[in-house]
């Protein structure tokens, strides 16, 4: 997971950014470092949408209450 | 039914009945006498006991007849029945012979009020949930719109579960999806549901749980009509989507859950977006960081051209200004050289170091000295006396 991000954090990131750009008055400096963050974050998002593959598990808890991920074949 | 009446025969001892005797006779007579049987009647004194056997009167008008109903035939029904009640009961005529009194054991037990037993208990574990404001709409809280992890408390062998996972893979591939076991129906499911729904509190990470079951009949779905599960769901530390899989009959866990959807497959579109959406969001996105950096960048540049020309005038102007001053200056430079004074028609008297001879007695007979005039100068010398 890049930067430790959830999908829908890198998602609000990016839309933070995309308002900055658009609303406020920045250096052209400022507006090319987010331009680029933005672009970045744009990217991992979708390389994530495009390669994600669906896990399926299971929570199991033991019997002294220990809970347990286990695979989950259905 | 034995032989006549002796009266001499009654008194010696050997000839009377035993009460035990008796009672275990009208017993087999009516066991045998009366079959298994539909009796109609109104609940009267009503009393669950400790160990879970129903005792009851069922009476009309006239008469009265005691009745038991015992827990292993009685825990299916989900709830007592009020006194006051008219039911059906189905059950075999017996004499219980400790009292020796007629009685029947209930098998089964059927309000004839609409909804009836099972509507009785779902209306008071109802009011039991809407009094601590459970019910209230302003509780329900909204579904994360990109989910990580997806728990799933259903029964794992289920069709809902397999309806769940498909939908899931296919629309959000992102997220995982973590099933959490658990019993649905029959004995021991109320109790499993609660375990199941404890445990998401447990789970890291969690965006997001499905609570249901496929299709059943009403007695089936009962287990989410269940006040603890209700109240389980309530509590739960994430938002719950309710999918019991019966499109008419609402269960108490729709009603306290954040999203009621009618079926598993409805729950797992409830609980996902589409992948194909976001994408198309994302070149939104894409689209909208590009068209802010151009205007951005426009914007910058016409303030540079703003810039440039306010930096050209000003610098124009300050030449010109500094252009008079100037010739000004030089002006003023002209009109105080000695030699412009000189075209005027005097001149400058020095010795022969360059002194600048200024009164008479500097001028003794016979000295010689300098006269600069506009155009050079001339030797001169004083007259002798």
């Amino acid at each position: 997971m890049p930067g430790g991000l959830s999908f829908a954090e890198q998602l609000e990131r990016l839309e933070a950014i995309v308002r900055r750009l658009e609303a406020e008055e920045l250096d052209l400096d400022e507006a090319l470092r987010l331009f680029e963050e933005g672009v970045e974050r744009l990217r991992q998002a979708r390389d994530r949408l495009t390669a994600a593959q669906a896990r399926v598990k299971q929570v199991v808890a033991d019997h002294a209450g220990n809970l347990r991920v286990e695979d989950f074949d259905p | 039914m034995g032989a006549p009446l002796d009266l001499f025969a009654g008194v010696a001892p050997e000839g009377a009945w035993t009460v035990s005797e008796v009672t275990r006779r009208a017993r087999a007579v009516v066991e045998v006498g009366l079959p298994p049987l539909w009796v109609r009647g109104e609940i009267s004194g009503f009393k669950a006991w400790q160990s879970g056997h129903w005792y009851f009167a069922l009476r009309d008008r006239t008469s009265q007849i005691r009745c038991v109903m015992f827990q292993k035939d009685n825990r299916r029904l989900p709830a007592p029945p009020p006194d006051g009640m008219q039911v059906f009961v189905f059950g075999r005529p017996t004499v219980w012979e400790e009292k020796g009194e007629l009685r029947l054991t209930v098998v089964e037990l059927l309000s004839t009020e609409r909804g009836g037993l099972w509507q009785l208990a779902f209306e008071r574990a109802k009011a039991a949930l809407a009094k601590d404001g459970l019910l209230d709409p302003a509780r329900r809280r909204p579904l994360p719109p990109h989910p990580q992890r997806i728990a799933v408390v259903t029964s794992p062998d289920g069709a809902a579960l397999r309806d769940i996972i498909a939908v899931a893979r296919r629309r959000w591939p992102l997220a995982e999806v973590l099933v959490v076991p658990t019993k649905v129906q029959g004995d021991g499911a109320e109790q499993s549901v609660c375990d199941a729904l404890a445990l998401l509190g447990r789970i890291e990470d969690l965006d997001v749980a499905i609570v249901g079951r496929g299709g059943g009949s009403r007695e089936d779905l009962w287990t989410f009509n269940s006040e603890r599960i209700a109240r389980a769901v309530a509590g739960a530390p994430v938002p719950v989507i309710s999918a019991v899989g019966h499109e008419t009959d609402v269960t108490l866990c729709d009603l306290v859950a954040d999203h009621r959807a009618p079926t598993p497959s409805a729950a797992a579109e409830a609980a996902t977006p589409d992948r194909t959406d976001v994408l198309a969001a994302l070149s939104h996105l894409g689209a909208r960081l590009g068209r802010g950096l151009a205007t951005r960048a426009e914007r910058t540049g016409q303030r540079l051209e703003r810039t440039f020309d306010r930096l050209a005038a000003a610098v124009t102007l300050r030449l010109e200004r500094d252009g008079h001053r100037l010739s000004a200056v030089s002006g003023r430079l002209d009109a105080l050289s000695p030699l412009r004074i000189l075209e005027r028609g005097y001149s400058l008297a020095r010795d022969a170091d360059g002194r600048v001879l200024k009164r008479v007695a500097e001028f003794p007979p016979g000295r010689a000295f300098r006269l600069r005039v506009s155009d050079g100068e001339v030797p001169a010398r004083v007259e002798a006396s």
